[in-house]
């Protein structure tokens, strides 16, 4: 087997890559941290952490753009680079989901709380462990990992819902809480695409690995085994 | 009648600008791609030996009608013994052995009753190193059509110019045609042999690296001919340049020591192949 100096360079982009994934996955734990324990200093971090994201982001495309260009890479290498492309892009969509979680979160902590926040942190949680998932099935070209991220999705989604239908009563109710009712399903709905996000890296990975593509496979594609 | 599934895969089809069908894009490589029933030539068990080793072993491979066909493979893997084998050019420099079959059209060109000349002026050949003969660019080109058949000089002046046009060279030695062809540069050199294995109308074009001696520009420009050419001809090509078999072929087959490993659709070969041999060949993993 030659050893490739061009391996050198893919596991650096890997890791790049990979420190962009913890910097946004705290990211995530700080925004909703902040809103449960009502602590607008978290934003800033927040904040600052996003220059971060984003300065990687430019970086990696540009790395990987390079990497195509003088290496013309096929196969397995093809596969590797068309998927950092595309989680660079998913990542850095989390990153700014997570910015806008703090925006709305100002907004909430201005009065007193709708309700306590039960199910709020409970998505937060899963979605968290989605991205963390997803990016551990990357590193490891775990396929049957990236799986399980797949089915989580339908949790989160559903907390969504429920979350929905609940503060709907709520500004029923009582019109004044319309506002911070409002932030809280649009924190929801942030954190519903950041598991989209996670899901697709998952796919991603799985295409990457096996060269099987999985995305929009509708339930009768899956009948005929398409 | 249709099944629902059916008009499904037909609109997904319409919208597939890349003509990857909907079962490959929605399964990657479990499914296999539907493939073309015309085999214009097809190697069938095949073997070939120099002396008791075989250079070619046991190799199955189709190659069908109006599609470019590119093998690939380190050197000495037998890609040029099986590309010669074709329209037994091969015989002529070496002793060898062949067993198994080559189908041409379904016969086997092996066969008894099988007129070599004939064979080989409707299976025409490409070879690395343009090789005009030093004569002039005219004289290249009606050499064939002299050799096969009697035509009057009307005719031969019009066959030549419609081959030297579908080798993109007409508009470049329109004005020189009897000057010699070695005043030609590298490419010009090698669409004029392709030109002159067009003239005796061959139904199959064999091309063993036709652009390891050329430019880039020179390259593109055969490459950019080649395409057009498979409207008309069944290509078979022999490259050491994956980018090349990957831009411009159809399908793929893998060589290594004489056997097939793989043979597949250019862009699933090239993005997700079945073998890890020819992984680790097209990643430059090998050694």
């Amino acid at each position: 087997m030659i050893q490739r100096h061009f391996d050198e360079e893919l596991a650096d982009l890997k890791k790049k890559l990979l420190h962009m994934g913890s910097l946004v996955q705290e990211m995530i734990h700080l925004a909703v941290k902040g809103l449960v324990e009502q602590d607008e200093s978290m934003a800033k971090t927040v904040f600052g952490m996003e220059n971060e994201v984003n300065g990687l982001h430019i970086e990696i495309d540009n790395i990987a753009l390079r990497l195509i260009a003088l290496h013309q890479p096929m196969a397995a290498d093809l596969r590797l680079l068309a998927t950092v492309v595309k989680i660079n892009s998913e990542i850095e969509r989390i990153a700014d989901l997570a910015v806008n979680m703090c925006e709305s979160t100002h907004f909430i902590l201005a009065k007193p709380l709708v309700k306590p926040l039960i199910d709020l942190p409970e998505m937060a949680e899963i979605a968290q462990k989605m991205v963390s998932e997803s990016l551990k099935s990357f590193t490891g070209s775990d396929v049957a990992l990236a799986q399980r991220v797949l089915d989580e999705d339908d949790r989160v989604d559903d907390l969504k819902d429920q979350i929905f239908r609940e503060l709907l009563t709520y500004m029923i109710s009582d019109p004044s809480t319309i506002d911070r009712a409002i932030s809280l399903i649009l924190i929801s709905r942030n954190i519903e695409r950041i598991g989209d996000h996670a899901t697709n890296i998952a796919e991603d990975v799985i295409y990457m690995v096996q060269g099987r593509d999985v995305r929009h496979k509708t339930k009768e594609m899956e009948k005929h085994k398409y | 009648m249709k099944t629902p599934m059916q008009n499904t895969v037909l609109t997904a089809e319409k919208i597939d600008y890349n003509g990857a069908n909907i079962a490959k894009r929605f399964s990657g490589h479990n499914v296999m791609a539907q493939r073309p029933n015309n085999k214009e030539v097809e190697a069938v068990d095949l073997s070939i030996y120099y002396g008791n080793t075989p250079a070619v072993n046991k190799v199955t491979l189709p190659f069908y009608k109006n599609c470019i066909t590119a093998i690939i493979g380190p050197s000495g893997c037998g890609k040029s013994t099986l590309i010669k084998s074709i329209n037994r050019v091969c015989e002529i420099s070496s002793k060898m052995k062949v067993e198994g079959e080559i189908l041409f059209k379904g016969k086997n060109v092996y066969d008894r009753d099988v007129d070599v000349v004939e064979l080989r002026r409707r299976i025409g050949m490409v070879f690395q190193k343009p090789n005009p003969f030093p004569k002039s660019i005219y004289d290249n080109v009606a050499f064939g059509p002299r050799l096969h058949g009697r035509y009057s000089r009307k005719a031969l002046n019009e066959l030549v110019e419609h081959s030297l046009r579908q080798a993109a060279l007409w508009e470049e030695v329109k004005d020189r045609i009897q000057k010699s062809a070695l005043t030609l540069s590298g490419g010009q050199q090698q669409r004029l042999c392709i030109a002159r294995a067009l003239a005796v109308g061959p139904e199959v074009l064999l091309m063993d690296e036709p652009c390891s001696a050329l430019d880039p520009i020179a390259t593109a420009k055969i490459e950019e001919l080649v395409l057009e050419l498979k409207k008309q001809y069944t290509i078979i090509l022999v490259t050491h340049n994956m980018q090349q078999a990957a831009r411009i072929s159809d399908y793929t087959g893998f060589l290594l020591m004489g056997e097939l490993i793989e043979f597949e659709e250019s862009f699933i070969l090239f993005t997700t192949p079945k073998e890890k041999l020819t992984e680790d060949y097209i990643t430059g993993r090998f050694g």
